[in-house]
């Protein structure tokens, strides 16, 4: 059934104990992400050393089981990698929201490729595609220290 | 009265949504349509269209006919002194908008006060706003209890000698609330402050009488009221009317256009700019029928008992808690389900067939006032039984399930 795929196990689990939901020690970066259609809301912490290496990443928000569960799957996922690594990984997870492809990138274990897939399942509830998104479009917006907030209804 | 007779007039309800029937408990975002409606803008565009008002020829006069028909169907069934005082816009933010804008063009000025209250949709706050922006006045709320009312002496506290318009809804999209408004206009007149309703809420569920009531403005949505959308109302006094300035400029709002002057026409025409929405407005007289053949005040009643039932039932839901709780209750509950959001409830209801509504409905002033993002709400229309309530309540228990709690 299509609810089981959309709330799996790491999904509800991530949603009710988010992981890194707090601001992170000594961060210099940061964003906001906005969800306008239905208010879900995140901001995104990170500390990146000079070689662009993510060595800590948190976030702090308020929102449905997905937007909740999928920002802190992000944190898990980006902490500890270089940004542009990073970045390659965000890529290949928004093409696999938007299409339903693999994550083949071998910058991640499998046990983390099993945590992003995790959200496969929004793809069959089109209305929820940007709950799932959120987050990763506005850790980019972090590092890259775009000023505005994150809309979803001004990306893809 | 038959309910399932009523229902089956609606085509939508032969429909199937992840392989179910369609539970909607969504019409206060939008009503579903009678099959008479819907027939009724086919039949125009198959027989009778044309552009109204500007030929002679005779489908010009049918379709003109047809569309000043239901004018005069609106101004009886809302009970306003004359058709010129019934204005169609294409919902009741237009409506708003165009109060908002003329009005506050000419008699908000620097420092002024516009009244409204906490429990507003961002429709009959926004045109305020712009009015604040480009004048310098000031917006005030009259606080909202932990009810969901709004009290006539919040009010009351807030009306001052600066204070030039007073604008509020009807019934309370979020916390259904049906406000005292009778006796806020009461107490306006003795103020001299017009007051603009908001309606969009309470047209499609309660009696409407302009004439008893005495308020200044009416807004309403037609969308909400089993008509097509892009049909609004803007019911305002005549005096006003004439006094005001057109919004819109354009065809058909003229008297006669030189190079150096232009005179407009008297209302309605005076703001009625452009080719309008005929056919929708025509399919409207038919909602007005549809309401009256089964008798406003039975539709109050029967939605007033699904609601009762369904407040029985979600309190049965420990984890379920109601948002607000008036004494004066339009068919609308908002609740909050502890451990999932709104969003969530929303997605796996849908699984069950069951619309619902999920957000902060356009009034984030009050959900801020609650201290909640969101909420999911349940909205009745005539087509509703206990039998949806039943199946709502089905469905929350899947929600528990799928959230383990
Ligand atoms: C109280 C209230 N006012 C205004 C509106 C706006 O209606 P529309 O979008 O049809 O103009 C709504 C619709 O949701 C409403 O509930």
């Amino acid at each position: 059934m299509d609810l089981k795929e959309l709330y799996q196990e790491i999904i509800l689990d991530h949603g009710k104990n988010p992981r890194n939901k707090k601001k992170c020690d000594g961060f210099n970066k940061e964003a906001e992400g906005y969800n306008p259609l239905c208010g879900d809301k995140v901001h995104v912490f990170l500390k990146l050393d000079d070689n662009k290496k993510v060595i800590d990443v948190s976030f702090e928000g308020e929102g449905c089981a997905i937007s909740m569960a999928s920002a802190s799957i992000m944190t898990e996922i980006v902490k500890g990698k270089d940004f542009d690594i990073a970045k390659k990984i965000i890529s290949e997870f928004l093409t696999m929201i938007r299409e339903g492809s693999k994550i083949t990138i071998n910058n991640v274990s499998k046990n983390e490729n099993v945590t992003m897939m995790s959200l496969s399942g929004v793809k069959k509830f089109p209305m929820r595609v940007k709950c799932a998104t959120l987050a990763w479009h506005t850790f980019i917006s972090a590092a890259e220290e775009k000023k505005e907030t994150v809309n979803t209804e001004k990306i893809d | 009265m038959d309910i399932k007779l009523i229902k089956s007039q609606f085509p939508i309800f032969q429909e199937k949504i992840n392989g179910k029937p369609l539970i909607y408990l969504d019409s206060a975002n939008s009503s579903q349509k009678p099959k008479r409606v819907i027939d009724r803008i086919s039949k125009f565009y198959q027989k009778e269209f044309s552009n109204i008002g500007r030929s002679v020829h005779s489908l010009a006069v049918t379709a003109t006919n047809r569309f000043e028909e239901t004018r005069d169907i609106v101004k009886k069934y809302i009970n306003a002194k004359s058709r010129e005082e019934i204005i169609f816009t294409k919902n009741a933010t237009e409506s708003i908008n165009l109060i908002a804008t003329t009005y506050g063009e000419k008699f908000i000025q620097k420092g002024d006060e516009i009244l409204i209250t906490e429990l507003e949709h961002h429709s009959n706050y926004v045109p305020w706003h712009f009015i604040r922006q480009r004048k310098g006045a000031v917006i005030k709320f009259a606080e909202c209890n932990d009810k969901g009312e709004v009290d006539v002496d919040e009010i009351r506290k807030l009306i001052s000698s600066k204070t030039r318009i007073i604008a509020l809804t009807h019934l309370s999209n979020v916390t259904g609330a049906i406000l005292p408004i009778k006796k806020i206009i009461d107490l306006a007149k003795t103020k001299k402050i017009p007051v603009l309703i908001d309606g969009s809420q309470a047209a499609p569920h309660l009696p409407l009488n302009m004439q008893e009531l005495g308020c200044d403005f009416y807004a309403i949505s037609c969308h909400k009221m089993y008509g097509p959308t892009g049909v609004g109302i803007l019911y305002a006094k005549k005096k006003w009317l004439d006094e005001l300035s057109p919004y819109h400029g354009g065809g058909g709002m003229i008297e006669e256009v030189k190079k150096d002057g232009i005179t407009f026409a008297e209302s309605p025409a005076k703001y009625e700019a452009g080719t309008l929405q005929t056919a929708e407005v025509v399919g409207f007289s038919e909602s007005i029928k549809f309401i009256e053949n089964i008798g406003i005040k039975n539709i109050m009643q029967h939605e007033k008992e699904i609601m009762e039932y369904g407040l029985e039932q979600l309190r049965k839901h420990n984890s379920v808690k109601i948002i607000g709780d008036p004494k004066s209750r339009g068919s609308i509950i908002s609740f909050t389900i502890k451990g999932i959001h709104p969003h969530d409830i929303a997605t796996i209801l849908d699984e069950d067939g069951v619309a619902i509504r999920a957000g902060h409905h356009c009034c984030q002033i009050l959900h801020e006032k609650f201290g909640i993002a969101a909420t999911a709400r349940v909205s009745l229309g005539i087509y509703n039984s206990k039998e949806d309530i039943d199946v709502l309540s089905k469905a929350i228990n899947n929600c528990k399930k799928v959230f383990k709690i």
